[in-house]
């Protein structure tokens, strides 16, 4: 559970969100989702301890932010980046058994537990077969399950990606979704993942966490299409949302 | 998988001790096998037995440990900086270790500070360490805010230009006899380290090497870059430091002593991926080491066979590597 105490979030003079106070909860997916530079990547990277909110305090299952060591937040907290890992040699496997890291001792030996836990995630994005592949010639599909096998093996409650679905085909970018979805539900995680594809956050999503500068709105997915914040978020000149269907579609003039 | 690694540490550690073995025997004279180990043993003809000890043994020490440093400092500047093409010598780590010999080398005299051979000797190396762990600090500031390959190997190029201009003003201040003992460090090579300075080099060496072993699990963490590697726990602060510690121990030394050496930690960690065929680093840095001690025998011996500077033919051998490691990566420029 991440839990928002009336925060602003920002860099230098610029504010993106200010009195942001709500939660996050566990066992549920959500999408967060927003216009092109309105904070969503800051904030994944502030709840990740990467970046830093300019005041209030963000609580990770009821522990404030700041008082979470590195190793502690990496127990509770598994990123995944948007940055590619294409590493010759690196296979599949290492690259999830990096995940059990801070279980691991200062050389990273891994145990038989820790073994098992690998491939157990492994088999659950679905990439068992993958395993001795070196990340250098996998799809950018593959990469990516490759990578949430990674944060799964780290056994974390809370699990953020910054958009995940970007370079997926849309086959993938649904069954990406669809097996955050199943994670969520299945091992009652936490899971929160920025997004542009407004249809899959709809249709897939328990919640929808919606930055409407400087605000954060967030709440159930049905709730979140009857508030009318997606129609002022994204209606333009050109397009418009009709919360009947669900979808964006161009005007007509 | 992993049993070709283990036999390639086999293969590597024999090749080892059989390069060492005939790095002694081959030079000017030809000692043979017997003639080397009765004189390892004590025995044999004194004029050998000076030979054998007080030249070839220390300098096929000095061969191993400076091919194991460069090799290693290599390894974790490319990881650090995510940058293939990174290494000792092409970062200006060299240059920086150049610039504060030729500043304690030709500065000191003219500052009327002159001494013992042991004050000389600690001075040439402290000098090499601040001008290294400068560059280095600097190349680590810059990588941090740009993340572009090519500009921070021009960056390296610059800083090894401007580091040459400022020796050659050195150099022409200075006078004749420190010029001279400058000049003479500059083509420096692996022979020159005399045994009291190896009880300085070892250790230092020994101690870089240590703790390029103790950041091994941060270093893997590195591969995935610094926001995953910080998200699975990593002191990136702490690490960062220990790595550019190391860095500067290792590349540092050799360049105090050995001189400019270049090539072998650019390329020698590309030889021990190809070999290996892993970017564990709990399997490339062992590999790397070996494979670097292997190669500066090499060096030497050919150096010896065709009475070269040991810089050219790391250079020459070193140099087809980086243009197929070049050519293979061409997606990065």
């Amino acid at each position: 559970m991440i839990r928002f105490d009336n925060i602003r979030l920002g860099y230098g003079n610029r504010t993106l969100i200010e009195n942001l106070s709500a939660t996050i909860k566990r066992g549920a997916l959500t999408a967060l989702v927003g216009r092109n530079g309105t904070g969503k990547s800051t904030l994944l990277r502030a709840i990740a301890q990467l970046g830093d909110v300019l005041s209030g305090e963000i609580l990770l299952d009821g522990h404030p932010l700041q008082e979470l060591t590195p190793s502690a937040m990496a127990s509770m907290v598994a990123f995944v980046t948007t940055d590619k890992v294409r590493i010759a040699n690196l296979r599949c496997r290492d690259v999830v058994a990096l995940g059990r890291a801070p279980y691991t001792n200062w050389i990273g030996r891994m145990q038989e537990q820790d073994k098992a836990i690998v491939e157990q995630a492994l088999a659950s994005v679905g990439m068992s077969d993958y395993a001795d592949k070196t990340m250098d010639r996998m799809s950018d599909g593959e990469c990516q399950r490759i990578m949430i096998a990674r944060a799964l093996a780290q056994q974390t409650p809370i699990i953020l990606l910054d958009e995940p679905t970007a370079f997926l085909d849309m086959p993938n970018r649904y069954e990406l979704c669809t097996l955050l979805r199943r994670l969520a539900h299945e091992e009652q995680k936490c899971i929160l993942f920025s997004t542009h594809e407004l249809d899959i956050a709809l249709s897939l999503c328990d919640a929808v966490a919606l930055i409407a500068p400087p605000e954060l709105h967030i709440l159930p997915t049905d709730e979140m299409v009857r508030s009318g914040h997606i129609e002022r978020l994204f209606t333009t000149g050109i397009v418009e949302f009709d919360p009947q269907t669900r979808t964006v579609s161009v005007k007509e003039k | 998988m992993r049993s070709r690694s283990h036999i390639l540490f086999i293969l590597l550690t024999a090749l080892v001790v059989v390069l060492f073995a005939a790095d002694m025997m081959v030079g000017s004279v030809g000692i043979s096998a017997k003639e080397v180990l009765a004189a390892l043993m004590g025995g044999g003809d004194p004029v050998t037995r000076k030979i054998v000890i007080d030249i070839r043994l220390i300098k096929a020490i000095v061969a191993i440990l400076a091919g194991a440093a460069l090799a290693v400092s290599g390894l974790q500047m490319q990881t650090l900086f995510r940058n293939p093409l990174a290494g000792p010598y092409v970062l200006g780590v060299s240059s920086g270790a150049s610039l504060g010999v030729a500043l304690f080398i030709l500065g000191a005299p003219l500052l009327g500070i002159g001494g013992s051979a042991w004050l000389s000797t600690v001075g040439v190396a402290g000098a090499a360490w601040i001008g290294a762990a400068a560059i280095l600090a600097v190349v680590a500031a810059v990588s941090q805010r740009i993340k572009d390959i090519m500009v921070i190997l021009i960056l390296g190029m610059m800083a090894s230009s401007g580091v040459s201009a400022i020796v050659q003003i050195l150099q022409y201040m200075s006078n004749e006899e420190a010029l001279k003992s400058f000049v003479i460090w500059t083509m420096g090579s692996l022979g020159d380290v005399t045994t009291s300075q190896l009880a300085l080099v070892a250790p230092a060496i020994i101690a870089g090497l240590i703790i390029s072993i103790s950041v091994i699990k941060s270093l893997n963490l590195l591969l995935l870059g610094e926001s995953y590697a910080r998200t699975m726990g990593l002191n990136i602060r702490r690490t960062r430091s220990l790595i550019l510690l190391s860095t500067t121990l290792l590349a540092g030394t050799v360049t105090a002593f050995c001189g400019p050496i270049g090539f072998i930690g650019l390329a020698i960690p590309h030889v021990a991926r190809i070999l290996f065929r892993d970017a564990d680093h709990r399997t490339l840095l062992p590999a790397a080491a070996l494979t670097g001690a292997v190669s500066l025998l090499i060096c030497d011996i050919i150096s010896k066979i065709l009475v070269l500077p040991v810089n050219t033919i790391t250079a020459l051998l070193g140099i087809p590597i980086v243009i197929w490691v070049v050519i293979r990566n061409k997606s990065i420029v």
